[in-house]
């Protein structure tokens, strides 16, 4: 109730309903992965799946952010099913992708953000190795690259509300690890596939 | 309460868009070429859309004052979000794109809706122009300060303050029309939206001699002069719903087609300034809401303020 009323409100500012250009909705395992430039990020790719995925399809979301207080933690874990993940972990000792391998042992999906933080330019910044180790962990798992256009105009990091500016989901096709892929030309590969959909119109 | 007048006008207008749909099946079943076939089938999508448009004032008018509000409040939300999703903007005009659309659009509106005519006037280009800059240069950046400012001004100008003259006619105070105002905005939109179709359906027919082939392809001499003197006569022939006489009325319709027809160049420009062929994507076959509502930026407070000059003592 209360998350498809966020949906709405959403839909209803910014649009964003998404194209899936290369893929379709589908039930297997997926590990979709976006640039990252708001906090309408989620919202609206979460949005994007259709209803009956969105009980298995998490969200990854920063800890020290969305984990701080009880309001926050209830719009990402109980409206967004998302995962906590803390980005300073592997300093504390502990292995911060162990709350996502955790999903996909039980063949949920995810959507991860592999910049690691929000920016506001129109391409991605260069991307964290943390999605080269899951695609090296779960092979099976489908890779799907998703560009958000315009979200980052529309509700910029600091702002305090989101501004009625159209925004677009696209959906693009999904990679696979090479044979014997490097870890940096990998993720080079998969930055450029969301570049690509950039320059779609 | 609705007025009696819209009951025929309405009628009429299912009659032409029965003609239309019937029209339309049939060029369907006779078109050849796959560009004809094209042709046709945008054709048909700008019908159903008019359905749609012609169920929508219908709904408004039957409900008056308020709901027609709301109905071109949202009509200048959809603009001024297709206008600001073109225009390159930046995170340092964050807050003043917040308050235009968050504070101005609304209040403009509420000042149509409460009758506060002299601040409905002077609210977007007095206060909004001086304060929207304002919120902008708080953010310490100056790249492209008068670009930028220049932009939201405009998009708030065009697409909220043009706009909301439409529904301000209910405003005017006629003596000997109280009560009957919601017809002289049916004038209004049926004229503008009459010269669009009229000028579109001139062009195809006859069209030959391209007036601005770099900023508008499809808009020809033929087309303008045509449709537009078809508006006209229109506009004549509807003399009895409004205060004028046939010949005022015919001179007002002339006053809307042709600023109509600049304002649907204006925003053609300043769209492809952008890049764009469309605004948005909103109505099948009409590309965005500002594409049907361009002619309305600039007919509608030439309308206004012509009625407000002559009409009202």
């Amino acid at each position: 109730m209360i998350d498809d009323m966020l949906v709405g409100l959403a839909r209803f500012l910014v649009g964003g309903r998404p194209d899936w250009i290369g893929a379709q909705p589908s039930p297997r395992q997926r590990i979709y992965f976006a640039n990252h430039g708001s906090h309408l990020d989620t919202i609206l790719l979460w949005a994007a799946m259709p209803k009956s995925l969105r009980a298995t399809t998490h969200p990854v979301a920063a800890a020290d952010y969305w984990g701080k207080d009880r309001l926050r933690r209830a719009i990402a874990i109980g409206l967004l099913n998302s995962v906590l993940v803390d980005r300073a972990g592997s300093a504390g000792g502990k292995d911060p992708l162990a709350p996502l391998e955790e999903q996909l042992r039980r063949g949920h999906s995810l959507i991860i953000f592999p910049e690691g933080t929000r920016g506001g330019a129109k391409l991605p910044g260069p991307f964290k190795s943390g999605l080269f180790r899951l695609a090296t962990r779960f092979p099976e798992a489908e890779l799907v690259p998703v560009y958000l256009e315009n979200l980052s105009r529309a509700f910029p990091r600091g702002a305090f509300l989101p501004v009625p500016i159209s925004c677009h989901v696209r959906i693009g096709a999904p990679l696979r690890l090479g044979e014997g892929e490097e870890k940096d030309a990998f993720l080079i590969r998969a930055r450029d596939a969301i570049v690509a959909m950039a320059q779609v119109r | 309460m609705m007025d009696p007048t819209l009951l025929p006008l309405f009628a009429g207008l299912v009659a032409i868009l029965s003609l239309a749909t019937l029209t339309g099946r049939l060029l369907r079943g006779r078109a050849r070429t796959p560009e004809a076939r094209a042709t046709v089938d945008n054709l048909n999508a700008r019908i159903r859309a008019w359905w749609l448009m012609v169920a929508i004032f219908a709904l408004a008018f039957t409900f008056g004052k308020t709901v027609t509000l709301v109905l071109f409040a949202l009509t200048s939300f959809y603009c001024l979000r297709e206008f600001i999703s073109l225009t390159p903007t930046r995170p340092a005009d964050h807050r003043a794109l917040a308050f235009a659309f968050y504070v101005f659009l609304p209040l403009q509106y509420v000042l149509i809706g409460i009758d506060w005519q002299s601040l409905f006037s002077i609210a977007i280009p007095v206060y909004a122009f001086l304060l929207l800059p304002v919120l902008a240069v708080l953010k310490h950046e100056t790249d492209d300060f008068l670009a930028r400012t220049a932009k939201v001004q405009w998009a708030l100008m065009l697409t909220v303050y043009c706009i909301s003259h439409a529904p301000a006619l209910l405003l005017l105070k006629i003596p000997g029309f109280e009560g009957r105002n919601v017809l002289l905005l049916f004038f209004l939109v049926a004229i503008v939206q009459a010269s669009d179709v009229l000028q579109y359906i001139f062009g195809k027919l006859w069209g030959r001699r391209k007036i601005a082939p770099v900023v508008s392809p499809n808009k020809t001499w033929e087309g303008f002069l045509g449709g537009g003197a078809a508006a006209t006569l229109l506009g004549a022939g509807l003399f009895w719903i409004t205060p004028f006489t046939p010949l005022q009325a015919a001179g007002m319709a002339l006053a809307i087609v042709l600023a109509g027809f600049c304002g649907g160049l204006v925003l053609s420009a300043v769209k492809r300034s952008m890049g764009a062929k469309d605004w948005g994507r909103m109505i099948e076959g009409h590309g965005g809401a500002l594409d049907r509502m361009d002619s309305v930026t600039f007919a509608a407070p030439l309308f206004f303020h012509l009625t407000n000059y002559y009409f009202v003592p």
